[in-house]
């Protein structure tokens, strides 16, 4: 009789399983997957809680890392690395960078340079001194200085996206017309 | 056969009508290939490459020991085992607000998820989905697997 419930799933598909497992989190706090089958809603908030679907229900269980490696090791292995962020700073009113930044800057390189198919989002940020327009303007300026020097690094211009946000996301929050060289600065986001 | 790819056809573009507006808009890039990986679009079987674009309606679908690696433009993280067959049904992304809305569907296989900047802004506008279920997330990594899936 014990080959009749293999039987009955390869005829009917009843079998058909699915299964959703929570990881832990590699940068940030642990999220969570909220799973709806249709019927009653779960959760998984714990790293490697699982909810595996079997004859059309979800049952929560629990799995271990080992058990996640052996299941999905491949999956897992062919995932992209993560996006990383740099800033790199500029002299006041200007779109020269700093002698520390030149130093991250060849980070920035090293790091485009590991990668596979490497994109890249350059966003100019200025301080508070001078007038909306003119920072607008500035922060464009220091974003296409970055770019520039990317493409002489050998990038292809066309994988590099540039912006300017002018004054209005300061890092560090001033009055207006105050002189503040943490908010000079370039944001340099590779993926 | 031809005539059952067309009514498959019909049939998505009425289930997806809502993501219509959004299809062939770029989504992200392939950035990881092992063995053989093709991307489906608009009944075109392309072979996917490092490098190549992926594209609002695309189907990316992973043989024998195979895998693939996509960036999504708000740096969502996904990657397809061994026969797998993902689909980018949805995907906007504004860059400056980080507004936007993603949906993938895993019709059969493996695939894993690192979530990007859109769930951390509006966790409610993504969501991935199986033949029986679907995700949401609150910015997180997990991995789903179908085990008897869709072949289309």
């Amino acid at each position: 009789m014990r080959w009749l419930v293999p039987l009955g799933c390869v005829l009917l598909a009843a079998c058909a399983s699915e299964r959703v497992v929570l990881l832990p989190a590699t940068d940030g706090p642990l999220g969570a997957v909220l799973i709806n089958p249709g019927k009653g809603e779960q959760r998984l908030d714990q790293p490697y809680a699982a909810s595996v679907r079997r004859l059309g229900d979800n049952r929560l269980t629990q799995m271990s890392a080992a058990e996640v490696q052996e299941r999905y090791g491949p999956t897992l292995k062919a995932q992209p690395k993560r996006s990383q962020s740099y800033i790199v700073y500029f002299r006041e009113g200007s779109d020269e960078l700093t002698p520390e930044s030149l130093a991250t800057f060849d980070r920035v390189k090293a790091e485009i340079k590991q990668r596979e198919a490497p994109e890249i989002a350059v966003i100019g940020h200025t301080d508070r001194v001078g007038s909306d327009p003119a920072n607008d303007a500035l922060s464009k300026q220091r974003a296409a200085t970055v770019r520039d020097a990317l493409v002489a690094a050998g990038l292809d211009s066309r994988l590099i996206e540039v912006a300017g946000r002018g004054e209005r996301e300061p890092l560090v929050p001033t009055a207006d017309e105050v002189a503040e060289p943490k908010n000079r600065r370039v944001e340099i986001s590779v993926r | 056969m031809i005539r059952s790819y067309w009514m498959a056809g019909v049939l998505c573009a009425s289930c997806y009508g809502l993501a219509w507006a959004q299809v062939g808009e770029p989504a992200g890039m392939v950035k990881h290939v092992r063995g053989t990986v093709s991307i489906e679009r608009a009944g075109q079987k392309l072979p996917a490459a490092v490098g190549a674009p992926v594209l609002v309606a695309d189907k990316l679908r992973t043989s024998d020991d195979s895998a693939v690696g996509v960036t999504l433009k708000d740096h969502t993280l996904l990657s397809a085992g061994p026969n797998s067959l993902m689909t980018i049904d949805k995907f906007s992304f504004d860059s400056t607000t980080h507004d936007g809305n993603v949906s993938v569907g895993v019709r059969k296989g493996t695939v894993s998820v690192a979530t990007g900047k859109i769930a951390k802004k509006t966790p409610e506008s993504v969501d991935f989905h199986t033949p029986t279920t679907i995700l949401g997330t609150r910015g997180t990594e997990f991995v789903i697997e179908v085990a008897d899936g869709k072949e289309d």
